[in-house]
């Protein structure tokens, strides 16, 4: 069982399974693997908490509910599967700084911290402006042929790579 | 709220794809920047073999009546003006919505005091903005849930074989480059 505790596989090997993954979703649950709706919803139950069952009134919480569905259980799973991937290999740990940011621009947490916020916002505001993410367009919906999909699935790597090249440059 | 047999399915799928990322190593802020500044080719290596298997699969399903399939719409504006934010916070955060959840169970404290407080902010700012932005900025140059076929009016074949055919060259290409 040696590639059970193996701290990497071959990038084929984990896309293929990715690829066969994605089969069986649409064919047991009916559902295209995808990720970024979750955060969403999750945000309307954090409002709900707040506000009260008025949040589900707005009109994009009648679009998407700000309840636990299918795919909120899929992001929920990614945590555990993770986490039990990386402790099979022995890659569990808490880690602050990610090696190549501290290489570039040290080790201040609350810089490497603030610019994760940042990075978040924008990646939260982009894949509900788009309608989706690197799971939904960028595998589900490429695989499917949808032109959106397509489309998305570029401007995620042209937006990221003219980024980090001018960060990192 | 669905069914408790959907919740679980969800769950169970959820750590097969939790565990494939985490094996992939796109859990990680490196492997991730790594691929922006085009160094280490490991994400479009997964995505692209998690494309070819996915289409033919998807497809053959789909010829055999046992799936249906449900492309998403979209317009101009939106997969345009959208994609290219998302890959700006891509790649400042080294994260993807999906690799978040991995890397928050990997461990990665970046990922889960930085990032995920900024979607889930955003994400309550977007549901109010939504109400103006939906017929609006969002509909301009819509083109709905067409796909490739559909727009070069061809069966569905006609697109899966020269693009997995491409697919798999630019794979076969990036090995021979020693990328």
């Amino acid at each position: 069982m040696d590639w059970l505790t193996a701290s990497t596989w071959s990038p084929y090997a984990a896309g293929a399974g990715i690829g066969v993954l994605s089969w069986l979703t649409l064919l047991v649950s009916g559902h295209p693997i995808g990720c970024s709706t979750s955060f969403a919803r999750t945000a309307g139950m954090i409002e709900k908490l707040f506000r009260g069952r008025k949040v589900e009134e707005k009109l994009f919480y009648r679009e998407i509910p700000p309840v636990v569905d299918w795919q909120w259980m899929l992001v929920a799973g990614m945590v555990l599967g993770a986490a039990l991937s990386a402790w099979l290999s022995g890659d569990l740990r808490l880690q602050w700084i990610p090696p190549k940011w501290e290489a570039a621009f040290g080790d201040d947490r609350l810089t490497r911290i603030a610019v994760a916020v940042a990075g978040g916002i924008l990646l939260g505001f982009g894949s509900r402006w788009a309608g989706g993410c690197t799971s939904g367009h960028g595998i589900s919906g490429t695989m499917q042929l949808a032109l959106s999909s397509w489309v998305s699935a570029c401007c995620f790597f042209i937006g990221g790579i003219a980024t980090a090249v001018l960060s990192f440059g | 709220m669905e069914r408790n047999s959907q919740l679980v399915q969800g769950l169970l799928f959820g750590i097969a794809f939790g565990f494939l990322l985490q094996k992939g190593g796109v859990t990680r802020y490196d492997v991730i920047i790594g691929q922006l500044l085009l160094e280490d080719f490991t994400v479009v290596k997964i995505m692209l073999s998690a494309v070819l298997t996915g289409m033919i699969g998807v497809h053959v399903m789909k010829r055999l009546g046992w799936v249906r399939l449900n492309p998403k719409p979209g317009s101009w504006s939106q997969n345009v003006i959208g994609g290219l934010i998302f890959g700006a916070g891509f790649a400042l955060l080294g994260y993807c919505p999906g690799t978040i959840a991995g890397a928050i169970g990997n461990g990665f404290l970046d990922a889960l005091a930085g990032g995920l407080t900024g979607i889930l902010i955003v994400s309550g700012l977007f549901a109010a903005l939504y109400p103006r932005l939906r017929d609006g900025l969002l509909r301009a140059g819509y083109y709905g849930d067409v796909t490739l076929p559909g727009l070069l009016r061809v069966g569905d074949w006609t697109v899966i074989v020269p693009l997995g055919a491409l697919l798999a060259l630019t794979l076969f290409l990036l090995e021979r480059a020693g990328l």
